[in-house]
């Protein structure tokens, strides 16, 4: 599979990251590359066998609807950059 | 030109747990800002999320109630987009394996039934809330990070608003009735998103559409209807296309306008969550929630019109809320007089009700107060309007009907040696009403009997009272 840099920088821009010419070049050959070694499991006939949804063999790890003390909203609040009234404050969010 | 509306639902609810779907922070509403939140729920890094036990079990609620099929194995993905009411830059949701899926829902619009199909449900977590009024920036409360849905996707089968409406307010119905939501629509645990298009009448194929989120109220999703479809049919009629976007609706200006700046394509970039493990249900579970599954308003109309022969009417008016419904048989169970109960229930009940914004279960009286009410009229005890008075001091005082009737002195006068006195006198006391009767006019007994129920303040028993004036007609 050939990478190209639009979809690099596709994959940037979900992921909210900015790269420079230079670092798009290096990811375009590296993603391609860990791209191109995952290709290798095409190569299996895998007709009858069922899609993996999950990998682990375990199921329904479920918990009680129990209430458990909630943090000390001091200590929610804790590494915010910013925070007013007893909030998380991020850059103005316009609708 | 004839155009067609087509519209489907997503329909997200709170569910009613205790606690929140992956942690043990509380869900209740209304608490001060970011007091109800932990590791798991804000999304710090290292934590593991244990899908809480109650959602399950109220999803797999909504599945049978609605007919779908339960999936023996369905699993949690992660839907990725950045929000700041979404601290981990992802929402735990389900993708490809819903817990239910290929549902339906029959809905009564009186002239006509129909039959909506409902196309998933899945369970996943509510965002926080943003609040956006502040000055600078915008601020994040995320007590409601985490709170339990399910999101009920129906197929594009409807065709008018009413029809819409008429969907939405039984799916409240039902999840109200499995108690699997309070359905608190001015708290936001019940909200809708509408996929709409536009097509002339018989086309073959639906026009573009769009989507229009977070209506939290029926008339809020009426209304958005009614103008999203108009406006449509507009543009097409002017030859312009249709843009596949997401609009909002703007209750206050009544119009819907175009998100621009959310436009760009969603990738969601959905993938199982390494977190979570699959949750595989046995027969004997899904039987089980079946079992223990409240009775569903259709099955307690039949029951009305079947057992007490009340009209459709009223089967439907006293289903629609479950509260409703159980005040509703409790009341019967203690006077044995459904239809009393129905038109008090439907009538001076529901009056106060609407007048007082309060439900039925926030009166301060219980349903058998109301049931010993009907039973006081039925005994003759008080009369239909001297009950009416009890009833009002009942919403007042939540006292019991009979001591109200005693501490008031309202018992009906049943006494007829007592009675006959009073009525000689008035009728000795107005002749011409006496000689206008004997003529004919039959009017005039209705001004007798409303002299001697002044003078007894409305406790004489009438029927008695008009039989007597009768009966001593040829004394004068
Ligand atoms: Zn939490």
């Amino acid at each position: 599979m050939k990478l190209t840099k639009e979809d690099v920088m596709y994959v940037a821009d979900l992921a909210r990251l900015e790269f420079n010419e230079e670092e798009i070049e290096k990811y375009v050959h590296q993603l391609g590359e860990i791209l191109n070694y995952e290709e290798q499991l095409n190569e299996l006939d895998t007709t009858g066998v069922e899609p993996t949804a999950h990998v682990l063999p375990i199921k329904n790890v479920l918990r009680e609807d129990e209430l458990v003390e909630s943090l000390d909203r001091q200590k929610a609040l804790m590494n915010a950059p910013s925070q007013d009234k007893g909030c998380f404050k991020v850059p103005k969010v316009i609708e | 030109m004839d155009y067609e509306i087509v519209i489907g639902l997503e329909i997200h609810s709170e569910l009613d747990t205790k606690t929140k779907i992956f942690c043990g922070c509380s869900t209740a509403f209304g608490a001060e800002e970011n007091t109800q939140t932990c590791p798991v729920c804000l999304g710090l890094p290292g934590v593991l999320p244990v899908l809480n036990k109650k959602v399950v079990e109220y999803a797999v609620k909504a599945g049978i109630a609605t007919d779908c099929k339960i999936a023996r194995y369905s699993k949690m993905d992660r839907k990725n987009y950045f929000y700041p009411d979404l601290p981990k830059a992802y929402q735990i949701s389900q993708f490809d394996l819903p817990i239910c899926e290929a549902g339906s829902v029959e809905i009564d619009l009186g002239e006509y039934k129909k039959t909506i199909g409902i196309t998933r449900i899945h369970i996943e977590e509510d965002a926080g809330k943003l609040i956006h009024d502040a000055g600078s920036g915008t601020l994040a409360d995320n007590n409601r990070c985490g709170v339990p849905l399910i999101e009920i996707v129906t197929e594009p089968d409807m065709r008018s608003a009413e029809e819409a409406r008429t969907f939405a307010e039984k799916i409240k119905s039902i999840l109200e009735y499995t108690e699997v939501s309070d359905c608190k629509m001015q708290e936001g645990s019940l909200r809708f998103d509408v996929n709409l298009s536009v097509m002339k009448k018989g086309a073959k194929e639906f026009g573009t559409r769009t989507e229009m989120k977070n209506l939290n109220s029926f008339r809020a999703l009426e209304r958005a209807i009614e103008y999203e479809s108009k406006r449509q049919i507009f543009e097409i009629e002017r030859g312009n296309r249709i843009i596949q976007e997401t609009r909002k609706w703007d209750d206050d200006k009544a119009e819907s306008f175009s998100l621009r700046s959310k436009e760009e394509a969603h990738d969601y970039r959905y993938f199982p969550d390494p977190d979570l493990v699959p949750v595989v249900l046995t027969e004997d579970y899904i039987d089980n929630v079946k079992r223990h599954l409240p009775k569903l308003p259709w099955v307690r109309k039949a029951e009305y019109m079947e057992k007490w022969n009340l009209s459709e009417y009223d089967a439907n008016v006293l289903t629609a809320s479950k509260d409703i419904a159980e005040f509703f048989e409790k009341t019967v169970e203690a006077c044995n007089d459904a239809k009393s109960a129905a038109n008090w229930i439907m009538g001076e009940i529901s009056a106060v009700l609407n007048e007082k914004s309060l439900g039925i279960n926030e009166v301060a009286f219980a349903p058998e107060d109301l049931g010993e009410l009907i039973n006081l009229i039925n005994k003759n005890t008080i009369s239909g309007n001297i009950a009416k008075k009890v009833l009002k001091e009942m919403f007042e005082t939540g006292k019991a009907p009979m001591s109200i009737v005693e501490e008031k002195n309202l018992a009906q006068m049943n006494d007829v040696s007592e009675l006959k006195n009073m009525v000689l006198d008035v009728m000795k006391a107005n002749p011409q009403s006496v000689e206008d009767l004997k003529g004919g006019k039959e009017k005039a007994i209705g001004f007798l009997v409303g002299q001697i129920m002044k003078q007894t303040k409305g406790k004489a028993n009438p029927g008695m009272v008009n039989k007597l004036i009768k009966e001593n007609l040829e004394k004068f």
